[in-house]
């Protein structure tokens, strides 16, 4: 459809230009004030071999350490998030699957709690073959595992039951807690501070080194989940009725599930649990373009990119008396009566 | 062709079919009638393929069921549900869209947009084309659904034939709009279709049909030409309710007029 594709390139490029902008601003502003948007600039300029070569190293520093990779690390796991919700709540058929909210994200936080605890001692030999991708691969393992658990409890005759969908997260969250907890009544409190900032999201303790990582598993998902979106969208009919068009099922499923849970597992072992981005993305993609995967796959990445660039900017520069908010808390403050919104919606139309 | 050999199908230890023989013939629409319970839909379940027999084989032309690609099978069948739930607000003109699903190479053509628009002309919808799909009626919906599936069946395929199989298409529908339901199944037989339809209303079975199967207890009752099978016995004996075919003055085929249930044995 002419109109359709028209409508999808000014959508991608408003929200590229969003991204764009909003790196920018992040970029710009700080703890640290000597460090504002000409400055950023002298620094870009200065990398590409454009003069300004009497920069402070301080401010070389700041830009090039601190502020770059929260930028780099709030696009990668902002489009990761979200893009995965979409396309989990298209495979669940449901709008209200979020990988926070339905225990992906806490599955991930368990596997990655898993490698950091025992990394020293039980699961040594697996830190030293995998390296650095150990701590993404075992959040990306308990994703997995979460997620086919979830699909697979929460169906009801081929369809997947809101409530019982929320219920068997609530479930699946619970007994990740659990198990994180036994994992962190085990720790150092060295590593009990670590984790209690990670359990609620931060940008803030990533280097380039673990972007790079978590780089390496989100892009290649980012790339290969829109190949799905007619199928996802045939999906949207009921598995009966996708299997009717000839939508392989079976191998969509499959392929939704390990993508989505790659890169959740890999957002979540470079900055912790972030909720609510999966959710909220999708959801204002939605109510703007329709629900047609096409456009919203990526769309939702680009604008969960957005929502995590901005959030990240509030938790910084918000004041509150304190440096830093974790940016967890800004995503719950926003997302919270997003979905407390889309609950009202659902009861009011009778889906409970 | 769409054969069925000798097919039993079980839900746990409950019997739900058995020993289901039959041919389905390329031009001529079928009515597969029973009472509630009686195996209808898991026929036309096993006939799509969304179900596979314990034992026996269903084929089409000539070849087994299990062993057609999905694409390949999607491009020559298409399966009308008995309810869609669709909660996402796609525009009707997309969701008739997704009928050509297995025809695609890539992106849309305008052929496949003109095949979407003829088919919701077809069931009188094309006023519905901007119209976002959750908020239709029932009716409304369902005729949607009817052209999503005409469309995807729209063309004969190179060899073959094709095959509309149909769940209680006429369930949320107007008494007019149930006839051009079933008018367009006729449509379909006549250009060299195989059609089958699951249909409660055995008048409307009587006006549209060729055929008819009758399902009783999961075992086939009686099947063959319409008139020849549903006689007021049959009826009586697999539907208990005493039943009066009165012949209409210059039309072949009787009304079938209800009068009461009869007690169940």
């Amino acid at each position: 459809m002419e109109a359709f594709g028209r409508k999808r390139i000014i959508t991608l490029i408003a929200l590229l230009a969003l991204v764009g902008a909003l790196s920018f601003c992040s970029a710009s502003f700080g703890t640290y004030a000597a460090v504002r948007a000409p400055e950023v600039l002298q620094v870009l300029a200065a990398r590409i071999g454009l003069g300004g070569g009497n920069l402070e190293a301080t401010v070389q520093t700041t830009v090039m350490d601190l502020r770059l990779p929260r930028v780099a690390l709030a696009i990668l796991a902002g489009a990761a998030l979200a893009m995965a919700g979409a396309a989990l709540q298209g495979l669940f058929r449901n709008p209200l699957a979020d990988p926070a909210l339905i225990g992906v994200s806490s599955g991930a936080s368990l596997g990655a709690v898993f490698m950091i605890v025992l990394g020293g001692g039980a699961l040594g030999g697996v830190v030293q073959a995998l390296g650095a991708f150990a701590l993404p691969v075992a959040a990306m393992a308990g994703a997995m595992l979460v997620t086919f658990l979830i699909y697979r409890l929460s169906k009801v005759e081929g369809r997947t039951h809101i409530a019982l969908m929320l219920l068997t997260g609530l479930a699946l969250n619970a007994l990740a807690g659990a198990g994180i907890g036994t994992m962190i009544s085990r720790s150092s409190d060295d590593q009990l501070r670590t984790w209690t900032y990670w359990s609620l999201g931060s940008l803030g303790k990533a280097d380039w080194r673990q972007i790079g990582v978590a780089a390496l598993f989100i892009i290649p998902c980012l790339i290969a989940l829109p190949w799905f979106a007619r199928s996802l969208n045939a999906l949207l009919l009921g598995e009966a009725e996708a299997h009717h068009l000839g939508v392989p099922i079976q191998h969509v499923k499959r392929w939704v599930i390990l993508l989505s849970a790659a890169m959740v597992g890999a957002a979540v072992a470079a900055c912790g649990t972030i909720g609510f981005v999966g959710l909220v993305a999708p959801h204002l993609v939605r109510l703007v373009c329709g629900p047609d995967h096409r456009l919203l796959l990526p769309a939702s990445a680009l604008l969960g990119s957005s929502l995590l660039l901005a959030a990240d900017l509030a938790a910084r520069n918000g004041g509150m008396g304190v440096d830093e908010l974790p940016i967890g808390v800004v995503t719950a403050l926003v997302g919270a009566p997003v979905f407390l919104a889309l609950l009202l919606r659902a009861r009011r139309k009778g889906e409970f | 062709m769409l054969a069925a050999h000798d097919i039993h199908f079980f839900r746990g230890h409950r019997k739900i079919l058995e020993a289901v023989s039959g041919e389905l013939r390329p031009g001529r629409v079928t009515a597969l009638a029973g009472p509630n319970g009686a195996g209808k839909s898991t026929l036309l379940k096993l006939f799509s393929g969304e179900l596979t027999p314990e034992s026996g084989r269903v084929e089409i032309n000539g070849k087994i069921l299990a062993n057609w690609s999905g694409r390949e099978i999607a491009q020559r069948r298409a399966v009308l549900p008995q309810e869609s739930h669709l909660a996402f607000a796609f525009p009707v003109r997309e969701v008739v869209m997704m009928g050509r699903f297995p025809h695609l190479q890539g992106s849309e053509t305008t052929r496949d947009g003109e095949i979407c628009a003829a088919a919701l002309a077809k069931v009188e919808g094309s006023h519905l084309a901007g119209r976002l799909y959750p908020t239709l009626s029932s009716g409304e919906k369902q005729r949607v659904q009817l052209a999503r599936v005409l469309a995807q069946i729209w063309e004969p395929p190179a060899a073959g034939a094709r095959y509309l199989l149909l769940d209680e298409p006429t369930s949320s529908l107007d008494l007019a709009h149930q006839h051009d339901a079933l008018r367009a199944a006729q449509e379909w037989a006549h250009a060299g279709a195989v059609v089958l339809t699951v249909l409660h209303d055995l008048n409307l079975a009587m006006a549209y049909a060729d055929d008819v199967w009758v399902l009783e207890n999961g075992r086939l009752a009686a099947a063959g030409a319409i008139q020849e099978v549903l006689t007021g016995p049959l009826i009586e004996r697999v539907f208990n309710v005493s039943v009066e075919l009165l012949p209409r003055p210059g039309e072949t085929r009787p009304a079938i007029l209800t009068r009461r249930r009869l007690k169940p044995e």
